[in-house]
């Protein structure tokens, strides 16, 4: 729908346009300065082209093999969350009320996780899987008898870091499909029972096809927040053991603060950048044809 | 094939109904024979959603028993009830094409690949979808996606009968006409029992061999489209329907006599006197009205003339009450003062709403 | 007030919504859009609302070029098929909506609000919120509040179809009385031919995005410029056939074989087609010069005062409109007679070619 044009409705955007301005370009052009620049100190600063990036994308060199390690890690990262959040969440979802206070009830549990901050969270499984206080890391080790400790195995760490980020977002994904499940008018449901169609059937004829675009986001926010994901493994785990969960933004900070070797850290920060752009496109594209294929309505 | 007994049947949604008016669905007890083609017609909210939603399983009633064939379904789920429905918007399967759409409820069944292909085939034919059917059925018209809706409930060759719920709400007046037809022919090729529930009259009296005229909870008649047209048994059903309705008029009765007003319309037959404590009307169809000529009949006010083509309305007065006429296509309207006879046979006499049958011939 | 399209037209895409379109409504009138669903009904209204920008041409009002000008700074007013209105507010404060953000003073807003109520009768119903109403008193909020703003021009979009057919009915015939007092330029939009012919005014008839005629509503109806709007202003749909004109003789296929004879004689040899509406085709000869065609019914249709005869003449399907109860089998063959006086003749490019003439032509 193009609305008449009303210029003057373009001094609205200003405030917006100068804040951004403020807190993305000109930081991100103090990010562009340094990937092109090396550093020995002192504030002392030497051209490198494009050196860093170079190095950067070739996996011999000791940055590049170390970038396409946490890469590889933080894409395996995303995909076990996702593996795991959209299925668990959607059958959540199914398995909600549909009416009544439990609805209410059940809405506010499913929320909590989803209101605690960041470091509160990585910090309460720090504590809580700790194989000698941790409620969960004693059960384990000590009840069960499985050997489990998140800062000297690598299997403990990784599957502590995964079972957090599930316990933390797959409410966000359960509310998600909740409200898409709940548009979904009655009549489809008493015609697939009239139709004689199995549960499986109305799952996968009614109710995933009418979830598509809901879930569609739902991927794609949780993609994003796992993908720059940094807070809670790094209380958790710090990268380790050794760098086994040592995923992009660990790395970038370990770089950038760690050694100080700002070119580097710079180069990386903005081929991080670019990766979470380019995979917003690619889901923005999917979106929009999706509802290209909806039929227009009268 | 079904026939359907209603008994003692009635409906709230409140869990302690105490008085009349906490029922949907007051009690009642009919029958529908097998191979019937049936309207529940009414406004909205006179229960005959309700009614439909406890036949097809969809609302448990809160009392009474529905029977198919004589076996007791009242707390049986819809599936296990051979019943198809169709609902007032479209439903159908976004993800399938158009042929797998009406595949579904057989396949569902385990019915034969062969058995399924024929049925959809004969299906698609009756509905004229046999140039779609390839194609996916997400993105057609309302019109084809309703007509997909129809063919799912046709295709099973098994059920009793067929629930229909306004299907007709979002189809254009033209294809109106042809899906009516249509249906109204595959009712007639076939034996299933049909339901159909509207708020307009024309689908309702056009579709139904019976017609069942719901208000406020009740069935106030049930009768063929003829019967309702031309005996109403009670005021509602001569306003409810006729496009315009039933000309309700208070009158006072003298034997084959009704005065209203200064006016005196010959009724067909004498009445015994009603007495003074109910409210006495007469109901003249606007299509029993005549111009007159002349010094026949009796004299109106005319209001206005409303021209809609094929017929005049002619909006009249009588004694201060608003009265509808019809007149021919070609029919001269004279500017002054008009006068119009009513058909002795067609005029009825109401006691409280209900028709008072006439003492003897005049 | 004066609203003037010179070459309006909307492109989105590359789907043309609305092809070039001039158009002239005057004050005080009431305008009908009469099309289909997606004939562009809708869109026209938004191109005259302000709420979209035509691609090309001009809109006038008062001879003011307001086709830039967005909807806050015209002087509209309009009516949806859903029941629009604010649900927290009482009907009061909903009709006195529109005056309280001009700012009126408190006495004219009561004087204006008690006005509109009356008019709509609502007078009982101004404490009520929204949902409380029925569905028709819903939408008479909403044309109240229409009104009240005192807008130069009223779009209503199919007000009335959400409603029950009788709650419709009552409407249309209170329509043109509200409409009458208002003085503001009326535009109606609808889908059934019986609600033009209902309000009068003129009508525009639309197909795909085309006005196909515009006029005063019972001469369109009357006489049709072309096929389109002959298809489109006509319930139920006009009859249609194939006519071809040889050497004096006119010839529907293997129907009919006839000399040309009333308004067929002055037509130029070649290939036509030939309408006729359903209620001018009787069972029996009404005039001296009918046609006998020999025709298989596929399904009748009784409504108590009518009966819808479909049946098949050769290729074509037709609909006869005969008054009382009719009632055939399917496949059954009858005789039918077509009054060649009220022939609408088309030439293959649709243009009219003849038409009924004088009082066969009412």
């Amino acid at each position: 729908m193009d609305k008449p044009l009303y210029h003057r409705a373009w001094f609205l955007v200003l405030p917006a346009f100068l804040l951004v301005v403020f807190n993305a370009v000109v930081p991100m052009m103090t990010v562009v300065n340094y990937s092109v620049q090396d550093t020995f100190g002192n504030n002392q600063f030497f051209w490198n082209g494009i050196g860093w990036y170079q190095e950067l994308l070739d996996p011999s060199t000791e940055l590049g093999g170390r970038f396409y390690d946490s890469l590889g890690r933080n894409l395996l990262f995303s995909a076990i969350i996702l593996a795991i959040e959209v299925p668990l969440g959607v059958l959540v979802a199914l398995s909600m009320p549909r009416a009544g206070w439990r609805v209410a009830a059940c809405l506010v549990l499913m929320a909590l996780p989803l209101l605690v901050p960041w470091n509160v969270v990585g910090t309460i499984w720090q504590i809580f899987a700790r194989e000698d206080i941790g409620l969960f890391g004693y059960f384990v080790n000590h009840i069960l008898g499985i050997t489990y400790n998140y800062t000297s195995g690598v299997f403990s760490a990784w599957f502590t870091i995964v079972v957090m980020d599930v316990w933390h977002w797959t409410s966000l994904i359960a509310l998600l499909s909740y409200a898409g499940l709940k548009s979904i008018p009655d009549a489809y449901y008493q015609a697939a029972a009239i139709d004689g169609a199995s549960r499986w059937a109305v799952f996968t004829t009614i109710q995933l096809p009418k979830l598509r675009r809901v879930l569609l986001i739902g991927v794609l926010l949780r993609f994003m927040d796992s993908f720059m994901i940094y807070t809670e493994p790094f209380v958790v785990t710090g990268g380790g053991p050794g760098n086994s969960t040592t995923i992009l933004s660990i790395d970038l900070v370990k770089i950038a603060l760690g050694q100080f070797d700002l070119g580097k850290a710079a180069a990386m920060s903005i081929v991080y950048n670019l990766i979470i752009l380019a995979v917003c496109w690619v889901f923005y594209t999917v979106m929009t044809q999706v509802d290209a294929q909806r039929p227009k309505e009268g | 094939m079904a026939r359907i007994e209603l008994n003692r049947l009635a409906h709230s949604y409140k869990a302690h109904p105490s008085k009349p008016s906490d029922f949907a669905l007051k009690e009642m007890t009919h029958t529908w024979e097998h191979g019937g083609a049936y309207a529940l017609l009414g406004p909205s909210g006179c229960g005959k959603t309700t009614l439909l939603n406890i036949i097809s399983g969809l609302v448990t009633p809160s009392q009474g028993a529905v029977l198919f064939d004589g076996r007791d379904v009242t707390r049986l789920p819809t599936e296990k009830r051979n019943i198809a429905q169709v609902f007032q918007f479209p439903v159908i399967y976004d993800t399938m094409t158009v042929a797998q759409n009406l595949a579904f409820p057989l396949k569902n069944r385990g019915v034969d690949r062969a058995t399924i292909d024929r049925r959809i085939a004969e299906v698609s034919r009756m509905l004229g979808l046999e140039r779609e059917m390839n194609r996916p059925a997400r993105g057609l018209t309302a019109d084809m996606k309703q007509k997909i809706s129809l063919g799912r409930g046709l295709v099973r060759a098994d059920v009793g009968a067929i629930l229909f719920d306004e299907p007709l709400t979002v189809i254009d007046p033209h294809m109106k006409w042809l899906l009516r037809a249509q249906l109204k022919r595959v009712h007639e090729e076939s034996d299933v029992t049909m339901i159909y529930v509207t708020h307009d009259q024309t689908e309702a009296l056009t579709f139904a061999d019976k017609v069942v005229v719901m208000y406020d909870g009740e069935v106030v008649q049930l009768g063929t489209p003829q019967e309702l047209f031309e005996r109403p048994e009670h005021t509602f059903v001569g306003y409810f329907i006729g496009s315009p309705g039933m000309n309700v008029l208070p009158a006072r009765i003298e034997g084959d006599r009704a005065h209203v007003g200064a006016a005196a319309i010959p009724l067909g037959a004498g009445y015994a006197p009603l007495g003074a404590a109910v409210k006495s009307e007469i109901g003249i169809r606007p299509e029993f009205l005549r111009l007159a000529a002349g010094t026949d009949g009796f004299s109106v006010a005319l209001k206005r003339v409303e021209d809609i083509g094929r017929h005049k309305i002619l909006r009249c007065e009588l004694d201060g009450r608003p009265l509808a006429a019809i007149a021919p296509e070609a029919a001269e309207i004279p500017a002054d003062g008009i006068r119009l006879s009513a058909d002795p046979a067609h005029v009825h006499v109401y006691a409280d709403g209900h028709r008072v049958p006439a003492a003897g011939r005049a | 007030m004066t609203l003037r399209l010179e070459n309006v037209s909307r492109v989105v895409g590359a789907e043309t919504h609305i092809h070039p379109t001039t158009l002239t409504l005057e004050k005080g009138t009431i305008n009908l859009l009469l099309g289909p669903t997606l004939s562009g009904k809708t869109s026209l209204m938004r191109l005259m609302a302000g709420l979209d920008r035509p691609t090309a041409g001009r809109i006038t009002m008062d001879g003011v070029d307001v086709t830039g000008l967005p909807v806050r700074e015209r002087n509209v007013a309009m009516v949806y098929q859903q029941f629009i209105n604010y649900p927290s507010m009482t009907v009061y404060e909903n009709i006195a909506s529109p005056l309280r953000v001009k700012g009126a003073p408190k006495a004219e807003i009561h004087r204006k609000v008690m006005e509109a109520a009356a008019l709509l009768r609502l007078e009982s119903q101004l404490d009520k919120t929204p949902l409380q109403l029925s569905g028709g008193q819903q939408q008479r909020t909403a044309i109240a509040r229409a009104i009240v703003k005192g807008a130069g021009l009223v779009l209503l979009d199919e007000p009335l179809a959400n409603l029950d057919y009788k709650l419709r009915e009552e409407l249309r015939v209170e329509l043109p009385r509200i409409f009458d007092k208002t003085g503001a330029i009326f535009v109606y939009a609808t889908t059934e031919p019986t609600e033009a012919l209902l309000l009068g005014g003129n009508t525009a008839t639309l197909r795909e995005g085309r006005i196909t005629q515009f006029g005063p509503t019972v001469d369109v109806y009357r006489r049709p410029d072309d096929r389109a709007t002959a298809e489109i202003f006509s319930d139920p749909p006009m009859n249609f056939a194939r006519m071809a004109i040889r050497g004096g003789q006119m010839s529907l296929g293997q129907v009919l074989n006839r000399p040309a004879t009333g308004p067929l004689a002055a037509l130029a040899e070649g290939d036509y087609w030939l309408g006729f509406r359903p209620h001018h085709v009787t069972l029996g000869a009404e005039s001296p010069h009918a046609i006998r065609v020999s025709a298989t019914v596929a399904v009748t249709e009784i409504t108590g005062s009518e009966s819808f005869i479909h049946v098949d003449v050769g290729a074509e399907r037709w609909i006869a409109l005969v008054p009382g109860v009719v009632e055939y089998l399917p496949e059954t063959v009858i005789d039918i007679h077509l009054d060649p006086d009220r022939f609408f003749v088309f030439g293959t490019d649709g243009r009219l070619a003849a038409a009924p003439t004088g009082a066969a032509a009412a």
